[in-house]
């Protein structure tokens, strides 16, 4: 729950952001103009949101000509995907800080 | 990570503890001791109770939705818009305690109508599987 994973919890909660990620993955490199035509918000909306994923190190651009292209970087979403295992090694350290806890505690 | 049968992630976490029940029950239940193993908090065990979990990072919004003294506690845990459900299970055995943790996930089934946004992320966490697997 810190850092990286804390960036992307917080620039993937958003549901047109996600969106957005997500064609990434799915279709491959994108404009800001094919993307504006399918995600129901403003292309200044869609370029603001490219903006925070790319911060996140979720997208990439590429610039050609006048056009810009993003494409996801599924790499980034690895702290993610682990997000069990993470919450297992928190559960472990705080199992370990409740035994400590017992210990000092009377009956 | 474990995937149960209804589809959804969970984290099991399970110990002897050789403590009695009701021992462990008042560390789980009183916001003091809560505080001294796990984070602040204002909880009560009362169904329905909402609180809150706040520690230097952020903090975790929860709902107690099971009080079975001694037994079993459970409540929602919801952080950066993920919600996933936390029981505690509490089992005597011949040394004091088995104690069971399970947090399970993304419950894609789970009352979808004013769930949007979780049930997005569900969707969202399974799609990114299939994807990183290479399945797709």
């Amino acid at each position: 729950m810190q850092n990286a994973h804390d960036v992307l919890f917080r620039t993937l909660a958003d549901p047109t952001r996600r969106a957005i990620f997500e064609r990434l993955c799915r279709e491959g490199d994108q404009t800001v103009g094919s993307l504006t035509a399918r995600a129901g918000v403003s292309q200044p909306a869609v370029s603001k949101h490219l903006g925070v994923l790319k911060q996140a190190g979720l997208v990439l651009d590429r610039h050609e000509g006048r056009q810009t292209h993003y494409s996801a970087r599924r790499s980034a979403l690895a702290p993610l995907i682990d997000w069990t295992s993470r919450m297992a090694g928190f559960w472990q350290s705080r199992f370990d800080g409740l035994e400590e806890l017992l210990n000092r505690m009377d009956q | 990570m474990n995937e149960n049968s209804a589809g959804t992630l969970s984290v099991i976490i399970e110990r002897e503890i050789p403590h009695p029940p009701e021992k462990i029950w008042r560390a789980l239940t009183q916001p003091h001791l809560i505080e001294a193993w796990l984070m602040k908090n204002d909880f009560k065990p009362v169904v329905g109770h909402r609180f809150d979990f706040r520690a230097d990072w952020g903090s975790v919004g929860c709902q107690v939705l099971e009080v079975e003294p001694s037994r079993t506690l459970s409540y929602t845990w919801e952080a950066y818009g993920l919600e996933s459900v936390v029981t505690w299970t509490l089992t005597p055995s011949d040394t004091g305690t088995h104690l069971r943790m399970e947090q399970s996930g993304f419950r894609p089934d789970q009352q979808q109508a004013y769930q949007g946004a979780r049930s997005g992320w569900s969707r969202f966490l399974a799609a990114l599987e299939r994807l990183l697997s290479g399945t797709e």
